[in-house]
């Protein structure tokens, strides 16, 4: 396949899963916001912003007053925002409309009907009325191309170039979320069993979707260092470090396969692997958590890069 | 239903108001059909097209709208007794348009013979010095030709234009059967109707069919090579590249390595050997042609020269479609051919010539003039549509270069009904088949794209002009 085509599918897979978590980062945020005080509200609506880079732009356009229909009318559909869902969504169509070749009618499909709806409902200024349903169609179109990919798709390099764009962005956003929140499930710092420990602890679940695996999974219990291990260490949580390394591991096994050789992002992900294997939370905390977890970010975008190189995305 | 004006043909209805038999099966299965049958269709038509990205034009601005090309639910359609005939005159025309560009790029015997003047050819762009002596390989020059067709009578059929250059519309002949079959599977298995689906198919066999003498495989690499994604017949060009299995290529994807043209893959640079390019002559080669393009290759012609590539339609075909050049395909066909031409041209004046400009010039308000270059309906009079205003600020240019128009008679184009809010209404139409040649031969899929004027009396039918298209029927034997 061309290495245009790659890079394209591989992207377009990068900004729908970064849409859909960015979707949930705000619903997480809301909730947190609706629960707290005028001043402890526009706290947790900057640190949203801060978690998505968006800090510099956001106060140009607004000063630094942060309010939930400016923050998420921001992150939404602001022109000024090129990283916004509406502007991802908009480039995830442009790029499947240039591998339109490879992929399957029904992907093509889910991906243009996806952005019809998202356009129209992006149109206006969101409400906080309005605002579920626009985060749930968000969702909804990613779930729906994934959906539509499974079912249709060969399972051929097209296939992981694309699941290697979802998992590299995955773990990329589940990291980012850890960065920022660190210092919450840190023990020597949080008030522990604190009533508003357990809002932040969940809030961080809840900003990857996992509270209620983690829930079931501890009978209710929250502790942080439990939380930690489940989103960095957990290889059953769908957007845990690790199970998206499992899954790299295994993309990027089939395409050396369908190739018949290894490139050195296999080597860089071996290395980055080892992190996992028979890490412990306790080895983490004592490395430093924000140590660990800025390392990893940069390990990722390097495994990102190489993959690139390897395969002429790019002249 | 209405007939059309007397003076136009309608292709379903006889004078009387009955039914034209090629149109009986349609028309039995339409009378059982609710009356808001079609008008319900053609919304779901509409969200189909918009959710399966058949659009066409403008992507370059931010806030410019995909736009569809009407299509109207109304298939149009042609007897295979009538097809036959159409199908002989295309198969001989092409062939002599394939035997004419060799020509014109070698002896060029038909000037020397004095039947085509060669001021035709003179500082004419069309005509590519850098393919003067070349052959082609296999000796194709126009892989896909899409010869246009109007109709005046029931066995009156003109060629109107033909396009040797690159000729597009051929994914709405696919997709609009494809809706058709989708919205009425039912009329399907009452009328029988020629497939046009196995096109693509047959696109990649005739272009694998011409792969150059560098190619040493099993199977040649075919690849589209479009524009990009912002141009506007860009869906078309995904479309086919998928149905025939070829990589869709931009100029930034390939280079020369080896005296071939290669493409940028996951696994390096692999040769290409036969380019179905959507892509201007002038765009193909900044080495060789314009400088600035980025559209391109940088050295294709070289390789092409060598034998390294094989390029679909050849560079230089688009001196055919040059319309001083049409007014001589009835000698060309004589003269290449040995026969009569099957298919007449529309009669047509040459302005170039003093007596004919001068009936031009008498009668403007009767005629349609053209620019020879010209196309997509542009730089055009139509004169029993236009003001004086118009016709005089004409006259001056036509005064001016004369041997820059050709004109034509106002044709009373046929019409076939299309579904209008007071229900079925007729409307002009044209038709453009689909050639492909190969040194296997002429390939003809049966039927083609009709376009029609959306416009109540209107005669243009190009899509940028507010024209639609129709499902194109052939019937079964």
């Amino acid at each position: 396949m061309l290495g245009r085509s790659a890079n394209g599918i591989f992207w377009l897979f990068r900004y729908l899963e970064r849409a859909e978590n960015i979707s949930r980062l705000i619903e997480a945020g809301f909730r947190m916001a609706l629960t707290r005080d005028v001043a402890d509200a526009s706290d947790e609506w900057r640190s949203l912003i801060v978690t998505l880079g968006l800090q510099p732009g956001y106060e140009a356009r607004y000063g630094p007053e942060y309010t939930g229909p400016h923050v998420f009318n921001y992150i939404l559909r602001d022109r000024d925002n090129t990283g916004s869902v509406l502007a991802m969504t908009e480039m995830a169509r442009t790029n499947a409309r240039m591998v339109r070749a490879g992929i399957t009618r029904e992907v093509w499909e889910s991906v243009n009907d996806g952005w019809m709806q998202l356009k129209e409902a992006l149109a206006r200024p969101v409400t906080e009325t309005r605002l579920g349903d626009v985060l749930d169609l968000v969702r909804r179109q990613s779930t729906q191309v994934r959906g539509a990919m499974e079912g249709t798709m060969l399972r051929n390099e097209i296939y992981n170039f694309a699941r290697l764009g979802s998992f590299i962005e995955r773990a990329d956003n589940t990291a980012r979320i850890l960065d920022v929140k660190y210092y919450v499930l840190l023990p020597s710092i949080s008030y522990v069993g604190s009533s508003l420990d357990n809002v932040q602890w969940e809030n961080v679940l809840r900003s990857v979707a996992g509270e209620r695996a983690y829930r079931w999974l501890n009978a209710g219990r929250m502790d942080p260092r439990g939380i930690a291990e489940f989103l960095i260490l957990d290889g059953r949580f769908p957007r845990s470090l690790a199970f998206c390394y499992s899954k790299l591991r295994s993309n990027l096994a089939s395409l050396a396969r369908e190739y018949g050789s290894e490139m050195h992002c296999h080597e860089i992900l071996r290395d980055a692997d080892c992190q996992f294997h028979q890490a412990t939370i306790e080895a983490i905390f004592e490395q430093g958590l924000h140590e660990f977890i800025g390392k990893f970010i940069r390990n990722n975008t390097a495994l990102a890069l190489q993959i690139q190189r390897d395969y002429r995305f790019i002249d | 239903m209405k007939t059309a004006s007397p003076s136009s043909y309608d292709e379903m209805l006889n004078a009387d108001g009955s039914v034209r038999s090629a149109y009986a099966g349609y028309c039995e299965w339409y009378k059982e059909q609710p009356p808001d049958l079609l008008r319900r269709k053609g919304s779901e038509a509409e969200a189909f097209f918009r959710r399966t990205g058949i659009t066409f034009n403008v992507y370059g601005s931010e806030d410019a709208e995909e736009r569809l090309i009407p299509f109207d639910m109304v298939p149009r359609i042609i007897t295979a007794q009538q097809w036959r005939k159409l199908s002989r005159g295309i198969e001989q025309r092409v062939r002599a348009l394939n035997a004419f560009l060799h020509d014109l790029y070698h002896r060029q015997e038909i000037v020397r013979s004095g039947r085509l003047p060669a001021r035709l050819l003179r500082g004419n762009e069309a005509f590519l010095a850098e393919m003067v002596g070349f052959t082609p390989p296999g000796g194709v020059y126009t892989h896909i030709v899409g010869i246009d067709l109007v109709r005046t009578g029931e066995d009156e059929f003109m060629v109107l234009e033909d396009n040797a250059r690159t000729p597009s519309g051929v994914s709405y002949m696919l997709e609009n059967r494809e809706t058709m079959m989708a919205m009425f599977p039912e009329l399907f298995t009452r009328v029988r109707v020629r497939e046009v689906s196995d096109y693509p198919r047959r696109l990649a066999r005739s272009l694998a069919a011409c792969a150059p003498p560098a190619f040493s495989g099993k199977k040649p690499v075919v690849a589209v090579l479009t524009p990009g994604v912002y141009n506007s017949a860009y869906f078309e060009h995904a479309f086919l590249a998928d149905q025939m299995g070829a990589e869709l290529v931009e100029g930034s994807d390939l280079r020369v390595e080896n005296g071939r043209i290669a493409m940028r893959t996951t696994r390096g640079y692999q040769p290409i050997d036969v380019l179905y390019r959507r892509v201007d002559d002038e765009y193909l080669d900044p080495l060789t042609f314009n400088p600035n393009s980025v559209l391109g290759v940088s050295g294709i012609m070289d390789v092409y020269r060598s034998g390294g590539i094989t390029i679909a339609n050849a560079p230089g075909t688009g001196i055919a479609d040059d319309k001083a050049i049409y007014s001589f395909m009835p000698e060309i066909v004589e003269f290449y051919t040995g026969e009569k031409p099957i298919l007449p041209n529309v009669p047509t004046w040459r302005c170039a010539e003093p007596e004919a400009l001068k009936y031009v010039l008498d009668n403007l308000a009767e005629l349609v003039v053209k620019e020879v270059h010209g196309s997509g309906g542009y730089g055009m009079l139509i004169g029993p549509t236009s003001s004086k205003k118009e016709i005089a600020a004409f006259e001056a240019k036509l005064r001016a270069k004369p041997e820059n128009y050709i004109a034509q008679p106002t044709l009373a184009l046929s019409t076939v009904p299309i579904l209008t809010k007071a229900g079925l209404a007729p409307r002009h139409v044209d038709l453009r088949p689909f050639v492909l040649v190969s040194p296997n031969g002429i390939d003809i899929t049966p039927g083609g794209l009709t376009r029609v004027a959306l416009k109540k009396g209107s005669l243009v039918v190009n899509s940028s002009q507010g024209g639609g298209t129709k499902d194109s029927w052939v019937l079964d034997d």
